[in-house]
């Protein structure tokens, strides 16, 4: 049965994983604006280019 | 992209900010204008390649103001930077500006792109909801100024007021909570299953498993019992030395002895302990907490005078104008104020027409004429054209200022300590006590060993957990549906105050009125389009309330006027457009009939050309909701009247509300304030619904203040709640609603004392099992969270508020 020690173990650290991403998400303020990187996900880049005619990006 | 379809855009519009293009267009690279300005923020996104902004949403621009340079020089001041800059190290800093014309996802687009407009810049975040931009930029390369200025240019003006400068950040509490969260909620998961195998038995055979698994489960109890649990100490120790025992004091005894008990029967190998139930308690109790703490961004319940106040003035020394932030105005200096500014400090007129808008400080609709060498308070916005004054006195001396000061010795109490559940845990504690020590001493004699488990059991057990989440969850549920409603209410405390008011007392104007008095509708004759607009610039060179109703309809740009002539108490004159518009009383316009007279409406008449064309029906501004707000609080409540104004529209008041209402006219925000105090000092819980500065110490005085705002994220004085100018006549159903909740609460009390009584059932035997508490905990609060959400969404529905 000791091999359920190794799972529990394991288990534990999967999880402890999951509490460490929970935290850094916290902390890097994902929780503060729950809005606008919604709509920023759905924006384009601007066109990089400096030349002289405007692209066109699609 | 949108370059060459655009043009197919109905004629007309602004390509920019969508307004409709009126004579003064503006063609430019094959697109229509409406102003020059929005042509010059469409040629600055094109020279760099910025067009997309009008690919994401359509005509997505807001028209820029013109941007004096000189406005913003007091942005290179060294103590104002270091008061708005969040950090500042010689090379980068950044900033967080609130721009409140930000108002659809190209705006995200463009602010997010402003690196591509300044060099300087190295990345900005915008929040949407806030509505502020984040900027960090490089120091040597640019300046703050320069940010600022160009935000401006691009129709996005930052709101740099003076209380910006005193912000700081308060994300810091939340976060920590959901640090705990997510702490409890691990340890929650993990320690119901390494109780498990105690809870499913296992064999003699299995020992060491059983000891690793408790061991480890004390280990996960570590954490949830010191560090997640820390609020429930500081505040139960907090009412202890105040000699109040409130509902934080039996849960840090329960969590206290869970742990004790936990850790002795796990060290002494004598039991599993209760590590699951505790890490489950705490973890409950914090969803809670922030389920309860709803905050609604944009606004700010702690407005004082200083949000309304700008950051700088303009000062003249010598014919050179230069602008000071307001920290730095001393007596004596010349300050000059333009139009619709506001007076920052009390000061002496020196030169210019004055006219003087004090409704924000007392309520008085019409503006104050001042004459030269006479004294004007700070506060006050200026009308007319620009003025010159002389500062008598510094900001921080102002007769406003020292209003506000005195305002805010009487504040009520504060935060989420909710009164219903402190007066229930008073009794709750003591009796829970009373029966752990009587038990305890029964079994005494007998068996100390079952005494101690009864003992410690049955504070276990009582441990009013289902009732501490009772009130966030059904309490939060409320706050959110009357955010929907367009009522916006501070804390949970709030909604409990307000079941109780008996009280219901109005400001006048701008509460049962209309700031504008803004229902005005034209009889009579036809105007086109063109001959309304010029009416309406004419009007708009008035400063007679009436004209700026009539004014306010503009659509776009005024013309210009020419000859414009006003006669006191009559009417005005002007030409515009080519057209000759007189605006006016009966005679003055011209009209043969003479006026009829209607009560609570003016009639402003109008000619164009000579020609009478009819009248703009003014109606006196009450909301249309007023008499049936009235009619539908009037079995419940008593009433109250505080205005600013004259008693002047007594007559009609009196007839809108019951006998016996106490209506109180010509009041200043003191006497506003101690009208309340008195109704209060005769037992009376009193709801104050107001909408200015000059009702501000009522509203903190009262026991609920209601602020009133025809823009929820504007001004609005400090207050407990604001209700959006538009939801006024739902007010009798919040009212009800509040008390609905607290009724919610009640019934969600009942059923945890239930489950209460059946684990008090077991503990007094001294037979609180591991199992019978692992289960009947976490079932206790998910049933009080249902009870609560559903009842009070339910009840909700039934009002017609969801």
């Amino acid at each position: 049965m000791s091999v359920i020690l190794i799972m529990i173990v394991g288990s534990f650290i999967v999880a402890a994983g999951f509490l460490a991403a929970f935290l850094w998400s916290v902390r890097s303020g994902q929780y503060e604006d729950k809005y606008t990187p919604s709509v920023r996900i759905l924006l384009d880049d601007a066109p990089t280019n400096n030349g002289p005619s405007h692209q066109s990006s699609n | 992209m949108e370059k060459t379809s655009s043009t197919s855009q109905a004629v007309g519009v602004c390509y920019h900010c969508g307004d409709s293009v009126r004579g003064d267009r503006v063609d430019h690279d094959g697109k229509v204008f409406c102003c020059s300005g929005c042509k010059v923020v469409y040629d600055i996104l094109n020279r760099n390649d910025l067009c997309q902004y009008y690919a994401i949403d359509k005509t997505p621009g807001n028209q820029p103001a013109p941007v004096e340079t000189m406005r913003f020089d007091y942005l290179n001041d060294e103590g104002v930077q270091k008061k708005l800059l969040n950090f500042m190290d010689g090379r980068t800093a950044s900033v967080t500006l609130s721009l409140p014309s930000i108002h659809c996802s190209s705006c995200i687009w463009l602010l997010e792109h402003l690196y591509r407009l300044d060099a300087g810049v190295t990345s900005s975040r915008v929040d949407f909801l806030k509505k502020t931009i984040s900027v960090s930029y490089d120091m040597r390369v640019t300046s703050l100024r320069a940010v600022v200025m160009l935000l401006s240019s691009l129709g996005y003006e930052p709101d740099l007021r003076l209380d910006s400068m005193e912000r700081r950040e308060v994300s810091d509490v939340t976060r920590s909570l959901y640090y705990k969260i997510g702490i409890a909620g691990f340890c929650f998961g993990n320690s119901m299953l390494f109780s498990f195998p105690e809870y499913l038995g296992v064999d003699a055979s299995e020992q060491l498993l059983r000891e690793v698994f408790s061991y480890l489960n004390l280990l996960l109890g570590i954490p949830v019992a010191t560090y997640c649990s820390l609020e429930y100490y500081r505040s139960a120790w907090g009412g202890l030395r105040k000699r109040v025992i409130n509902i934080d004091l039996p849960i840090a005894i329960g969590i206290v002895l869970l742990f004790g008990r936990s850790a002795a029967e796990i060290l002494t190998g004598s039991g599993a302990g209760f590590i699951d139930s505790l890490c489950g308690l705490l973890f409950f109790l914090l969803l809670g907490r922030v389920f309860q703490s709803k905050t609604y961004d944009r606004m700010n319940f702690e407005r004082s005078y200083t949000s309304y106040f700008p950051i700088a003035v303009t000062t003249k020394r010598g014919g050179v104008e230069t602008t000071v932030p307001l920290s730095a105005l001393s007596r004596g200096q010349r300050i000059v104020v333009r139009s619709n500014e506001i007076v920052p400090a009390d000061a002496m007129l020196l030169q210019g027409n004055a006219f003087i808008d004090y409704s924000f400080v007392t309520g008085e609709a019409a503006p104050v004429p001042k004459v030269l060498g006479e004294m004007i308070y700070a506060g006050g916005r200026q009308t007319g054209g620009a003025i010159e004054l002389e500062v008598m006195k510094e900001v921080s001396q102002s007769y406003l200022t020292q209003l506000w000061n005195d305002f805010r010795g009487g504040r009520k109490g504060e935060g989420n300590l909710s009164e219903l559940s402190n007066t229930v845990s008073k009794y709750f504690t003591a009796a829970v006590l009373t029966l752990a020590a009587a038990v305890g001493l029964y079994w005494l004699p007998t068996d100390v060993a079952t005494a101690l488990n009864a003992f410690t059991g049955i504070l276990i057990v009582a441990c009013p957990c289902a009732l501490a989440i009772s009130i966030p969850f059904t309490l939060g549920t409320a706050l959110r549906i009357f955010g929907r409603n367009g009522f916006y209410v501070k804390n949970t405390g709030v909604i409990e105050r307000m079941a109780k008011i008996g009280t219901v007392v109005f400001d006048k104007t701008g509460t049962l009125t209309y700031p504008q008095g803004s229902s005005v509708s034209f009889h009579g004759g036809n105007l086109s389009e063109r001959e309304m607009h010029a009416v309406r610039s004419v009007a708009r060179n008035s400063i007679h309330p009436l004209s700026a109703v009539i004014a306010a309809g503009l659509t776009s740009e005024a013309l210009r006027v020419d000859g414009f002539v006003e006669e006191t108490g009559r009417g005005v004159a002007g030409t515009a457009g080519g057209l000759s518009v007189r605006i006016g009383s009966a005679e003055f316009a011209g009209s043969v009939a003479g006026a009829e007279r209607i009560p609570n409406e003016s009639r402003v008449y109008c000619s164009v050309d000579g020609e009478l064309r009819g009248f703009f029906a003014v109606r006196h501004g009450y909301r249309a909701e007023t008499a049936s707000v009235v009619e539908r609080l009037r079995h419940r409540y008593r009433f109250g009247i505080l205005s600013g104004d004259t008693a002047a529209e007594r007559p009609y008041l009196e007839s809108l509300f019951p006998a016996g209402t106490e209506m109180r006219f010509a009041q200043l925000p003191q006497d506003k304030r101690n009208a309340v105090g008195s109704m209060q000092a005769e037992g009376r819980r009193v709801l104050m619904v107001g909408d200015g500065l000059n009702d501000a110490g009522a509203l903190l005085h009262s026991d609920v203040g209601i602020a009133v705002s025809e823009d929820v994220a504007q001004f609005s004085p400090s207050s407990d709640a604001i209700l959006a100018g538009a939801a006024f006549g739902r007010l009798p159903d919040l009212l009800a609603f509040a008390r609905t909740s607290i009724r919610v609460v009640i019934a969600s009390f009942v059923f945890a004392f239930l489950y209460n009584t059946v684990g008090l059932y077991f503990a007094v035997q001294g037979e609180l099992s591991p199992v019978m508490a692992a289960i009947l905990m976490p079932a206790s609060s998910i049933t009080i969270v249902i009870i609560a959400t559903a009842a009070t969404r339910i009840a909700a529905r039934r009002k017609g508020l969801l």
